[in-house]
């Protein structure tokens, strides 16, 4: 298969406008004749779904919560970057590209990342227009903060409610279009299966998750922005609802699904209480800002009071070992910093499963100089929601941290104009691979989602329209629509009659283990390759003694849960599978067989490429293909913190 | 499981009794009696919840249904009438915030769905909101087209303004105002929205006919008038004030009064 990127020549800086004067456009006359899918309305899908409907398209929109203001892109919280240079620090589109290159340590598509630095300051400017609250310096313009990964202060941020504010923006506008009649919104809608009709994506079958209803759609076109698949290992920081599955079986239709094993640890989690946790709480990178992270010196001190670990006793392990950025080493290199103190017995916290897995970030140091009442402006929310879990304080002692999974770098394969290999399949948001190649930098996957939704998706999906032209649109009673309602509808009964006496969230349990421990922050060839027949064992068990109360035809929660965890079950050995042959270290993948002096070793001569992988059928194994990355400007370096 | 450490809040286990309520769409509904053991102090109450209906489908019986998703208090997903407060018995969090350790031992909790004539129930817990969704699609927004914004920083916006904005803006749409009045009265949420919205000078151009169209949009959805009770601001998780509603009321008074004069005066050219 040849993964054409579809990137413009001439020089980086150029080749997004050189590309877009090429695009064709769709005459504003006929817009409405054009039947446009999105599926999601997180910030990538709300962005694209109102801009379409700006443009003048026949937008249906689908999310399975109750309202498309719920997407989880409402749980951001530290904020978004933009090349603004407002606070006159050396920032420029070009420092933004490169520091977002090196920090997914290039295994990005330069050409990608460079029109999103480049897009980045028209997005501020969008959300301030829709009115977007973001923080602002007693002048009255706009405030920025340093994050994670950079050393100038390019984030805009609203409190610790960044994304919940951008994403009511996005709201604003696609109730805008809803109201105008030119965007349908179906929440309580899952999709459950694309449709191809004559090789392009023509339509999707979702189910009512109301009524049971499960029915088929056509279109002209699919965009799907369905988000991340971080919940493949149960406990994340994603919601409950967030799942693969409508990636999933866009892959099985044929879509490739790229670097799936490029997930993100944040170092910055509340740790885990006990078995009956359902997710983990996130509190933002930007406390890292104010806090110093440690762990005792000595094992023998992990069960004590850290007040009495004398100041001598204590290690400050990322500023001992990474003296430049200290406590803002980027995400990866801070979480296996962490994990390792861990290992070596030093964690901090109550024992959960015989082992102290916490670090200390600790705030004293900063209310010492600044004053309880400067830290509390700048995180008490983040200081009360981690009061309200845990039942402490952490202006009096060191809130207790540990990594969790956070954000999937890997998705659909998708090229410069966010089409992915199936024509008419567009793919934006978390959803998709293109940007932050191994590993993400904080406060970029806001812009990446509004990007793409705002500024990428309107041109290039018109451009597809524009190509297929009028007589594009099946009829849903083709018979490739009805073959697929079949298939989905086996499915779906398949899981309602079997008669076990397993519920889905023990195997979702099992799964997230099995991918916690092999596939999550050091990854082995003996792991990986064990994991791989767990996950299929686990699959077996899972078809014979699954069981799903209800009838479908209502509300069915365990229905919903059990479809999801299915597609997990056979994504899971997926991300496996391309662990397992991605024989290097880089960015969140590490593999402990590839480093030096405990840190990544890439291996740019066999791995500076994208792995994309097609479905090959129920028995046969995945075929795995390649796109080369080409760096025309940046330099591949070893990505150094230190 | 957890060993307790002496530093850290100590954790415990509760025997509870639940009454939950169920019902299908459409049908009348009553309240189903479980007791559940073994639930830790430092579970959240939607993790007790989970419990329960893990029990439920390991004896074949169907689950209670009910919204959640982000379970850390922003989505606004989750809604349950807990001993007849809506989001429980903790003032400023959701449900899905609520830990166990505000429980005691051999308890019994009554678990509800929202109550409230715009709000039917769907199933069990689960309630439909749309009516939320129509205000803000009748004007809840600014008119900006992706493309047509003017550079940010053109437009200083004081940080008091800003801040007060940013207060109203955190509203995440849960219902909980609307369940808690008698009234069934969405007040706080529209005030919110146009408290947010009006302040801002980029809202200014919009002001009247947004907040019109709003209180006309709650109007129609069924949601009951405001008598000033209160409970809305008592039970708002966000910290939502009843100053959103002074702020709704006197926008509204201004645009009525405007469009009084302007109908009765020049004839107006375009319509809007
Ligand atoms: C706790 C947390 C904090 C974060 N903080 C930051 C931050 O500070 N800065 C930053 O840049 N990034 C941050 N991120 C990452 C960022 O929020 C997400 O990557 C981004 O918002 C994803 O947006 P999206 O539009 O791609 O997907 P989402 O917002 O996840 O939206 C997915 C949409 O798809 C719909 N959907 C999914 N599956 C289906 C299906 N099968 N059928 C129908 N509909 C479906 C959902 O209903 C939803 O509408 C954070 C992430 C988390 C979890
Ligand atoms: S005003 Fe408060 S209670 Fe009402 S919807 Fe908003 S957050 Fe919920
Ligand atoms: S589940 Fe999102 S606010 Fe409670």
């Amino acid at each position: 298969m040849n993964l054409d990127s579809k990137i413009a020549s001439g020089p980086l800086s150029t080749k997004w406008d050189a590309h877009k004067a090429k695009l064709r456009l769709v005459n504003p006359a006929n817009r409405r004749k054009y039947h446009i899918i999105v599926v999601g309305s997180g910030l990538a899908g709300a962005a694209a779904a109102s801009s379409l409907g700006e443009q003048g398209y026949d937008v249906s929109c689908f999310c399975y919560q109750d309202s498309p203001r719920r997407a989880h892109s409402i749980a951001a919280q530290g904020g978004i970057n933009a090349a603004k240079n407002y606070q006159n620090d050396g920032d420029s589109v070009r420092r933004l590209f490169q520091d977002t290159i090196k920090g997914g340590d290039y295994r990005a598509r330069e050409a990608n990342v460079y029109r999103l630095a480049q897009l980045s300051t028209a997005i501020i400017d969008q959300c301030v227009a829709q009115g977007v609250p973001f923080a602002r310096e007693y002048g009255g313009l706009l405030a920025n903060r340093s994050f994670g990964g950079a050393q100038v202060s390019r984030t805009f941020y609203a409190r610790g409610q960044t994304g919940q504010q951008l994403l009511l923006g996005a709201y604003s506008s696609l109730s805008r279009q809803i109201g105008a009649g030119t965007v349908k919104m179906y929440p309580r809608h899952e999709m459950l299966d694309l449709v191809l009709v004559g090789g392009h994506a023509k339509g999707i079958v979702t189910r009512n998750l109301v009524t049971g209803e499960v029915r088929t759609w056509s279109a002209d076109c699919v965009v799907l922005c369905t988000g991340g698949y971080g919940n493949v290992f149960y406990l994340s920081t994603n919601a409950q609802g967030c799942n693969v599955s409508a990636t999933y079986r866009s892959y099985r239709r044929g879509a490739l699904f790229a670097n799936p094993c490029y997930t993100q640890i944040h170092p910055t989690c509340i740790p885990v209480h006990g078995d009956d946790q359902s997710k983990l709480t996130l509190m933002s990178e930007s406390l890292r800002n104010d806090g110093r992270v440690w762990v005792p010196k000595n094992t023998a001190d992990s069960g004590k009071d850290p007040a009495q670990v004398a100041e001598t006793d204590r290690d400050y392990f990322l500023e001992r070992k990474y003296p430049s950025y200290g406590n803002l080493a980027p995400r990866d290199i801070a979480s296996r910093a962490a994990k390792e103190a861990c290992d070596e017995g030093r964690g901090v916290g109550p024992e959960v499963g015989g082992r102290r897995l916490g670090v200390y970030l600790d705030f004293s140091a900063s209310i010492q100089r600044l004053g309880e009442s400067v830290v509390r402006e700048r995180y008490g929310n983040l200081f009360d929601m981690y009061e309200n879990i845990t039942g402490e304080n952490a202006y009096r002692r060191p809130m207790r941290i540990y990594p969790a999974v956070h954000y999937t770098m890997g998705g659909l394969w998708v090229d410069y104009n966010l089409q992915s290999n199936i024509p008419g399949l567009f793919v934006g948001g978390e959803a998709n691979f293109s940007d932050h190649g191994a590993n993400r930098l904080g406060a970029s996957a806001l812009m990446q989602g509004l990007a793409d939704g705002y500024f990428v998706l309107p041109y290039t999906v018109a451009d597809y329209l524009a190509g297929v032209g009028l007589s594009g649109r099946p009829s849903v009673e083709g018979v490739e629509y009805r073959d697929v309602l079949a298939q989905v509808n086996d499915r779906v009964n398949r899981l309602l009659k079997n008669q076990g006496k397993q519920t889905a969230r023990s195997y979702h349990k099992q799964l997230g283990k099995i991918i916690w421990d092999e596939c999550g922050m050091a990854r082995t060839r003996a792991g990986l390759t064990k994991a791989i027949s767990d996950i299929r064992g686990l699959r077996e068990d899972f078809w014979k003694n699954i069981s799903v109360p209800g009838t479908g035809l209502d509300v069915t929660p365990e229905l919903e849960r059990a479809g999801r965890v299915a597609d997990f079950l056979e994504f899971g050995e997926l991300m496996c599978r391309d662990a397992l042959i991605r024989e290097e270290s880089c960015g969140g993948h590490f593999r402990t067989e590839y480093q030096v002096d405990g840190e990544a070793k890439r291996d740019d001569a066999r791995f500076a490429h994208v792995a994309a992988w097609q479905w090959a059928g129920e028995t046969a194994e995945p075929i795995r293909h390649e796109e080369a990355l080409v760096y025309e400007e940046a330099q591949l370096s070893t990505r150094s913190y230190k | 499981m957890v060993k307790d450490n002496h530093s850290h809040s100590a954790e415990h286990v509760l025997n509870l009794r639940l009454r939950v309520w169920r019902q299908r769409r459409g049908q009348p509904g009553a309240f189903e009696e479980h007791a559940l053991q073994g639930v830790s102090t430092s579970a959240s109450f939607l993790e007790m919840m989970d419990m329960l209906n893990e029990k439920l489908v390991r004896d074949g019986k169907e689950p209670f249904a009910f919204d959640h998703d982000c379970r850390e208090g922003i989505c606004g997903m989750c809604s349950m009438t807990i001993n007849g407060m809506p989001h429980g018995p903790l003032p400023g969090v959701t449900t899905c915030q609520l830990h166990m350790r505000n429980f005691r031992d051999g308890e019994t909790i009554t678990v509800e769905p929202w109550r409230a004539r715009a709000f039917p129930v769907l199933r069990d817990l689960m309630v439909d909101r749309s009516g939320f969704d129509k205000v803000i699609q009748s004007g809840g927004f600014i008119s900006i087209r992706a493309g047509s914004a003017p550079e940010a920083n053109a437009t200083p916006v004081p940080k008091d303004v800003s801040d007060a904005a940013m207060d109203a803006a955190e509203c995440i749409g849960c219902g909980a105002c609307v369940a808690s009045c008698k009234n069934g009265s969405a007040m706080l949420f529209v005030g919110a929205k146009v408290t947010h919205l009006n302040l801002l000078p980029q809202g200014q151009p919009e002001r009247d006919r947004r907040v019109l169209a709003m209180v006309r949009t709650m109007d129609d959805a069924g949601f009951g008038n405001c008598t000033n009770q209160g409970e809305c601001q008592a039970h708002c998780p966000k910290g939502i004030t009843l100053d959103v509603i002074s702020h709704l009321n006197r926008d509204y008074l201004g645009a009525r009064v405007k469009a009084f004069f302007s109908s009765t005066g020049k004839v107006r050219r375009g319509g809007d």
